[in-house]
């Protein structure tokens, strides 16, 4: 017995020890996110959580800034040699974690796992190579004139390529993108940002400390320590900054924006965010959705200031198109319509004014309050004597269905990659088409081959007023359809004690700037 | 005792096979792994291809037999989200939940014995009718309730203002009713003991009690009421039969009849039933866990099922299982030890 205890006393002296040394010199923050990084490999997965991460570890050669606007960050600066190459100069003097310098092997070495990588291929389909010109110079050379080079290039965080290059232990290829299991990438990182991962523990806590070495010596920030453990129940995340015990946390859930508002020692910031929550009309499944009167009808039927307001607290920005402010092709004469006289006007005159019977699908822990807005919806829908059969399912029983196509109403949200409007249209309005992987998502399955011909002809258009004129043009025709019917953008929130600075380095893509997070 | 193992043992693997094709056939209703682990841009020929890597488009008869090919050699497969053996993450998970159960179990042990005991000699005390009425709250508040009104008491705080602040009574009891909070609201702590392979302790540090107190409380609440109630009503039960009131009679002292002669009988049903509850209470941890982020199995099975990992869910649910068959052989030992007429393989004696 006596022997465990001076084991336990012992142990314990040593736990503390290393922490009394470190508390009085650093700055630390706890971080709580509703997830941790799924994997160190930033290829292997696109989704908010890893951007997240890609920014906290590495630099991309370009960022976005609050206004929407681009910021040199590894590319200092860069120009358009022709209609089909942009010519990009890597700063001098980066270095990697790992102690090798950055040069534009790198930045190919990244770039070409990029075009292997299954989530982010799509990206850069356009682009047909990367061209080293010297060490410090390359250039973006794309199959067609494309407008996006510079949305694109917020996605490339160089990797070290000498870090990656070569066989791991178990004889496999260090720079393989592997999607499920135990690849070198995906335990071991190498990247040039402000922090390094000092310790691991998966859905527990990732550990980060500054890079002594960082490149941006100009950056604010002074956090040398971030320790994020994921927090997924929301009312624990808002405890545990309420309590004190964590410093910053994202996602506020909207039933407590107003707890920590009133909070003396939190400060709150939201914005309007840039997903985009629609319903999709299926014209194959059901022959009504096919009279543009119909879908009009049900346009002015929603009521999305309602549902902005009493379901989302607010925390919404009612939508009449899928660009939101700041995107190209937002069109600010687009207004929501809701207007239920009209509605039913409309449904008498498609000879529905009886009405029918359809299937409704939504998440129920996708997108926030996704169920209660599916109700909502099928409420209002009720009193153009539209009646709705609605079934909601968690995510993961939920995409399968979507995939399937298997109701006739179903509700998506989206965020578009490119942070551009063609995305959306892409990916939602376009005829569906297999092999071009055009509407994947479109489960209305509208069509309207005019409509896609001005998107295809902005994909190729460089000139940004002649491009913004056609995003715009197609916002307003797919509005005149009613090709689907948009809701809101989710708002985004995030909280923190009011001794840390989040203000300054947050975002509408939701990718906080860390590096530059100032605590006082 | 040789047949009564090979008995258990026979049990334990029918139950396996029970689960794991139980567990098998739901998985078409857990929803796509895949959509879980690409983004949403990827196209529908890449998924294809990877489905078909990850074995997932062979019908569901292969994919079992695979698995149940690969579970005999010991390998219960690869979770899709770890990326690592699911033995691996389940073991790196137990222990936290095996400690919040143990802490809940000796608050549990520690409370209801002594409560039960006073409550079943002195019935009629006001303190014994204030335990009975604390209990029935208990027992009908759910332990996610009660682990965030202990989050809102003792991590957050509360401010009551409700009585007037100009009088010395009511600043008394706003002061009386306040709380200051500062308990930590989530995980396990930084400071952690190293014991032996996956298992790091809460025990052994201050911040490690602060950590594990809240969530033992809530795991607790909902067994502890039961277990009063059990003991006092066994124990009245056990102080109305002969052989007590022949040593009251006998003018033994009453502690030595109350605590040796009467608990000893009152605690055999208790042991069956208290064996079966740890099961259960593994079971409970799933709501505690995630409500404190305590990074254990429950919290663990809750995140694999909403990511779709089925090899994880499979080797959770085949643990949980196991860990059931295991207590309940234990009790049963321990029963025939405590009443040595009971015989393990039901033959008579």
């Amino acid at each position: 017995m006596k022997k465990l205890m001076t084991a336990v006393l012992g142990s314990v002296a040593l736990a503390a020890a290393p922490m009394a040394v470190s508390a009085e010199t650093t700055h630390e923050i706890k971080l709580a996110y509703d997830a941790d990084p799924v994997t160190l490999d930033i290829h292997e997965q696109l989704s908010g959580g890893m951007l997240q991460l890609s920014h906290m570890a590495f630099d991309p050669l370009i960022r976005w800034t609050q206004e929407f606007e681009f910021e040199p960050r590894l590319a200092e600066s860069w120009e358009r040699v022709d209609d089909l190459t942009m010519r990009f100069t890597l700063r001098d003097g980066v270095q990697f974690h790992s102690g090798n310098e950055l040069t534009t092997e790198d930045v190919k070495f990244t770039f070409d796992r990029l075009k292997v990588s299954p989530d982010y291929k799509a990206i850069f389909r356009p682009f047909s190579e990367l061209r080293v010109i010297d060490e410090h110079t390359f250039e973006l050379v794309t199959d067609e004139p494309y407008p996006l080079v510079l949305n694109a290039a917020t996605y490339i965080f160089p990797l070290d390529s000498e870090f990656y290059t070569g066989e791991d232990a178990n004889g496999n290829d260090k720079a393989a993108v592997i999607k499920h299991g135990n690849s070198f990438a995906s335990r071991n990182m190498s990247g040039t940002g402000p922090y390094q991962v000092v310790e691991r523990q998966q859905g527990v806590k990732v550990v980060f400390e500054r890079f002594d070495n960082y490149w941006d010596t100009e950056s604010p920030g002074n956090v040398d320590r971030v320790v994020l453990t994921p927090i997924k129940e929301n009312n624990t995340r808002v405890s545990a900054l309420l309590s004190g015990g964590v410093d910053f946390i994202a996602p506020v859930p909207p039933t407590d924006l107003e707890r920590i508002r009133r909070d003396s020692n939190t400060d709150l910031v939201t914005m309007s965010g840039t997903r985009i929550i629609l319903f999709h009309l299926n014209q194959s499944r059901v022959e009504a959705f096919q009279d543009p009167r119909v879908r009009q009808a049900i346009a002015y039927a929603i009521n999305q200031e309602g549902i902005a307001a009493r379901i989302m607290k607010g925390f919404a920005t009612p939508a009449a198109q899928m660009s939101p402010e700041g995107y190209q092709g937002h069109n600010p004469s687009l207004q929501p319509r809701y207007d239920v006289e009209r509605a039913k006007e409309l449904m008498a005159e498609a000879g529905y004014e009886d009405g029918f019977t359809v299937t409704m699908m939504s998440p129920n822990n996708r997108y926030v309050n996704d169920d209660k807005i599916a109700q909502a919806a099928a409420a209002m829908l009720a009193r153009i004597n539209i009646k709705v059969d609605l079934k909601t399912l968690p995510k993961a029983q939920y995409w399968p269905e979507y995939d399937a196509r298997a109701a006739d109403i179903m509700l998506i949200g989206w965020h578009a990659d490119t942070e551009d409007s063609a995305n959306f249209f892409e990916f939602l309005t376009m005829c569906p088409d297999a092999d071009s992987g055009r509407g994947q998502y479109n489960a209305g399955n509208y069509c309207n081959e005019e409509i896609d011909a001005l998107v295809e002809q902005a994909n190729v258009e460089t000139d940004l007023d002649k491009r913004t004129a056609l995003l715009q043009e197609v916002e307003q025709r797919l509005y005149d359809d009613a090709a689907f019917v948009p809701l809101h953008w989710q708002d985004l929130a995030w909280a923190a004690r009011n001794n840390v600075r989040i203000e300054p380095i947050l975002n509408v893509m939701n990718f906080p700037y860390l590096g530059d997070l100032v605590v006082e | 005792m040789l047949a009564f193992l090979v008995q258990r043992i026979s049990q334990a693997i029918l139950v396996m096979f029970v689960i794991s094709v139980i567990s098998f056939t739901i998985q078409d209703g857990l929803g796509d792994p895949l959509q879980q682990l690409v983004g949403m841009s990827v196209s529908e020929e890449e998924r294809d291809a990877l489905r078909e890597e990850m074995g997932l488009n062979d019908p569901m008869i292969t994919q079992y037999f695979r698995f149940a090919g690969n579970a005999l050699q010991g390998d219960l497969g690869v979770s899709y989200f770890y990326g690592e053996p699911t033995m691996d993450v389940i073991l790196r998970h137990l222990p936290a939940t095996l400690e919040l159960v143990i802490a809940a179990s000796l608050m549990i042990i520690f409370l209801s014995v002594p409560i039960g005991v006073y409550a079943a000699i002195r019935p009629k005390a006001w303190l014994s009718k204030f335990f009975m009425g604390v209990s029935t709250v208990g027992i009908s508040i759910p332990v996610f309730l009660t682990a965030i009104v202990l989050i809102q008491l003792f991590s957050i705080g509360v401010q009551v203002t409700v009585f007037p602040a100009d009088t010395g009574w009511g600043q008394w009891l706003n002061e009386f009713f306040s709380t200051e909070g500062g308990m930590p609201s989530y995980g396990r702590g930084d400071d952690l003991a190293h014991l032996f392979g996956t298992w790091e302790s809460n025990f052994f540090s201050q911040t490690g009690w602060a950590h594990i107190l809240l969530p033992a409380v809530s795991l607790a609440s909902i067994m502890l009421p039961l277990f009063i109630r059990l003991i006092r009503a066994e124990m009245m039960e056990v102080l109305q039969s002969d052989y007590i009131r022949f040593a009251q009679a006998k003018g033994i002292a009453p502690a030595r009849i109350n605590f040796l002669h009467a608990l000893k009988n009152t605690m055999l049903p208790v042991i069956t039933v208290g064996g079966v509850q740890i099961g259960i209470m593994v079971a409970y941890t799933i709501l505690t866990e995630t409500v404190f982020q305590w990074p254990g199995v429950g919290l663990m099975f809750l995140e694999a099922i909403t990511r779709s990992d089925i090899p994880l869910i499979v080797a959770y649910l085949m643990v949980v299982g196991l860990i059931f068959v295991i207590t309940n052989t234990l009790v049963d030992l321990i029963y025939g030890l405590v009443n040595p007429t009971v015989k393990l393989t039901g033959k008579k004696a």
